[in-house]
């Protein structure tokens, strides 16, 4: 009987919940349009019919909701609340996240942008390498126009509303060109700071960046997402990378934003053949943080591997749906996804693998592991597998743990306080994603974060 | 060895504990002195193994009455890293695997803790690696072993000497090794059980879990307890380990009830 009354009480609080909720419904329509009007007149002609055609598809698109099975976990109905307005850029904060987020192995091969605008001031890219082409529309001529019209914006996977938001607002994108067989030595790093003056209304920033590596190139690319804390502003970014026959390109995304901020992004691959694309997406900051990351295998024999690393405290919550899509013979995948997740924040994980019926003898693993520092934190996680292939390879997992007693014993057995080896125990669960990562300074400053926020329980 | 009146490291008197509201220690008491190596044998579940995990400080445990002195003071009283760097040792049975954090990063770690508690400077990398070199031979470990993560990838042997180094380095005065035989071959028994020998002093004492005579063969006890039922119920020299490898222990069983 007392099992049955709270059930009552448990629906009653989910009606009233869904009853908030449709209140705070957004117009998808008023929501873009008060988006788009903040920067209209800098739009580039070249961009006009991208924009236009964006900005039709999204008459028909709806602000995603908690209804939707897409975002079932995610509320960002609080976007709708936001009365969005310019703001200039504290440079000095912003000189400040750049030097502590600036990779070092990438001086000279860097492109910055502060509050969504191309910064010449920070950007360096005195070091890149001939043939290599790195920047933004203001730096670049002409001649990357016919690359821009074949790529920019025509990735399948990015129509959804925020991407095509993003599409519909578009007024510079950060490029990066690989010509044909020119493998890249040194790492590219793309930066975007949100360092705004305090002031009235939010900001709005909505990077764009279009990566086109040609036949047999090999990219290294970092991308970091960084911001200051205490104040809450929006990202919406679309990343878009283009990988020709035999093409290489190892990708690492860090999103360390404000503890205030939102932050959404939509990252979408298409790999031609025999290409290898390798991401690591770490996920430390912002309140609300949400990451698609689409990948098509588009011809024969190409290889996918994704590893994800987040690391959610206080009331933050963070969610990373991605979808490989296996569409020919001999594709192959590898996807590992690591949360901890502390404080009440929550972490949510959506893996859709696809196999379509032509794309036989796919090999494909997954495995999402989670751990929990908290009693109060939550973590939701999802494989979701639609095989149409009869002759496949397909493995996933999920555990979803605690640490271990026994382990944190066996570190005080050897001299280590309690609160010690909870770090060092919550450093090692990490460490296999961070170890993954091309670029030491990165992988370096990630492990000391984990070590310095763990804290004992 | 047996030392003439030599200090008394540990003192256990009437120890009752329990795990889950179930009673494994039943009135234990032992006393080990200096210089002395002490084993410990006794059939599965006798609570041989709790009782090392108990003297090491495991929260999982509950000491219900009885005393356990350690020089002087009250063992049971110390959190288990304090435990550890007053120098008492647990070499598990199943070692844990730390990925991602270096066996060297690890021992460093551990022993810069002991220096701190004894109030001396901790080592940086360099000198620690000096420091380290000839306790490897103890174990006879490639220094490779030291760049690899703790215990990821390690052979059952190899796990065995990462304790025993990681002994090396705590020097401790009281070594505990629970089942460190369990899973060896005979040259990673050997290495192991010399080990420990080297670092066997007339001022520390061991105390060796075994279910097996076999360990007893390289590491020469000066006394064989049996435990059963939750309490020591025999204490013999060396040779008791030959007597029970013949009979097993199902005659002290019997040999008990008629006692009782």
């Amino acid at each position: 009987m007392t099992i049955q009354v709270s059930e009552l009480i448990d629906e009653q609080e989910l009606k009233a919940a869904i009853s908030t909720r449709s209140k705070r419904a957004v117009n998808g329509q008023q929501f873009a349009a008060q988006v788009m009007g903040l920067h209209s007149d800098l739009a580039p002609a070249v961009f006009a019919e991208l924009r236009q055609a964006a900005s039709d598809r999204l008459l028909s698109l709806t602000f995603p909701t908690t209804k939707d099975e897409d975002w079932k976990y995610t509320d960002v109905s609080i976007l709708g609340e936001y009365t969005f307005a310019d703001r200039d850029a504290d440079m000095q904060v912003a000189n400040a996240l750049m030097s502590q987020h600036l990779v070092p192995e990438a001086i000279g091969n860097m492109i910055v942008f502060v509050n969504g605008e191309y910064s010449p001031e920070l950007s360096d890219c005195s070091q890149i390498e001939e043939g290599l082409i790195v920047g933004t529309l203001a730096t670049l001529d002409d001649r990357i126009l016919p690359k821009l019209r074949s790529h920019l914006a025509q990735h399948p996977d990015a129509t959804d509303y925020f991407a095509s938001l993003n599409t519909a607002s578009i007024a510079d994108v950060a490029i990066i060109l690989v010509p044909k067989n020119l493998v890249v030595t040194n790492p590219v790093q793309l930066m975007f700071i949100t360092a705004p003056q305090l002031g009235q209304g939010r900001l709005i920033t909505q990077p764009r960046c279009l990566v086109v590596a040609e036949n047999h190139s090999n990219l290294t690319l970092v991308q970091s997402f960084v911001g200051v804390d205490n104040q809450a502003y929006v990202t919406n970014v679309v990343t878009e990378i283009w990988l020709a026959e035999g093409a290489q390109v190892n990708h690492t995304k860090v999103q360390w934003q404000g503890n205030e901020s939102v932050h959404i992004s939509t990252t979408a691959i298409a790999q031609a053949r025999h290409s290898i694309y390798k991401n690591q997406s770490i996920g430390f900051g912002a309140k609300i943080s949400r990451h698609n990351l689409m990948v098509q295998q588009m011809a024969e024999q190409t290889e996918t591997i994704l590893t994800g690393l987040a690391y959610t405290d206080g009331d933050q919550l963070t969610d990373t749906h991605s979808c490989i899509a296996h569409n020919y013979p001999y594709g192959s995948s590898q996807q590992l996804h690591k949360c901890i997740a502390d404080g009440r924040s929550r972490t949510i994980f959506n893996g859709k693998i696809q196999v379509a019926k032509l794309a036989q003898q796919t090999d494909s693993a997954q495995l999402s592991r989670n751990l929990l520092l908290s009693g109060k934190a939550r973590v939701d996680t999802k494989p979701q597998l639609e095989i149409f292939a009869d002759n496949v390879k397909c493995a996933h997992g999920a555990t979803i743990s605690q640490l271990d007693a026994d382990e944190i014993f066996y570190l005080q057995s050897r001299a280590i306080d309690a609160e010690s080896a909870t770090k060092l125990l919550t450093y090692a669960f990490a460490a296999e994603a961070i170890g993954r990562i091309p670029v030491l300074s990165v992988q370096r400053s990630l492990s000391q974060f984990v070590l310095e926020k763990t804290k004992m329980q | 060895m047996i030392v003439e009146n030599s200090e008394v490291i540990l003192s256990v008197k009437d120890l009752t504990a329990d795990v889950d509201g179930v009673q494994i220690l039943k009135g234990l008491n032992l006393e080990i002195k200096a210089g002395e190596v002490h084993a410990i044998m006794g059939p599965n579940g006798s609570g041989k193994s709790t009782f090392s995990k108990i003297l090491a400080g495991h929260p999982a445990y509950t000491v219900t009455g009885g005393e356990v002195i350690y020089k002087g003071q009250n063992l049971l009283e110390l959190k288990p890293e304090v435990r550890a760097r007053e120098g008492v040792f647990l070499a598990f049975q199943y070692p844990l695997e730390i990925p991602g954090v270096t066996n060297s990063d690890f021992l460093r770690l551990s022993y810069n803790n002991l220096r701190k508690h004894k109030g001396l400077e901790e080592l940086d990398i360099i000198d620690f690696d000096d420091f380290i070199q000839d306790r490897l031979e103890i174990v006879e470990m490639n220094p490779s072993f030291l760049s690899r993560s703790v215990n990821e990838g390690f052979s059952g042997g190899e796990k065995k000497r990462n304790e025993i180094l990681q002994m090396a380095i705590l020097d401790p005065t009281l070594a505990i090794l629970d089942e460190t035989d369990s899973g060896l071959d005979i040259d990673a028994l050997r290495i192991v059980a010399g080990g420990v020998n080297k670092l066997s002093t007339p001022d520390n004492a061991s105390l060796v879990i075994t279910h097996y005579q076999r360990l007893l063969n390289y590491i020469i006890p000066d006394f064989i307890h049996v435990m059963e039922n939750g309490r020591i119920i025999l204490t013999g020299d060396k040779n008791l380990a030959l007597e029970l490898e013949e009979k097993g222990y199902d005659w002290l069983k019997e040999e008990e009830a008629v006692l009782a």
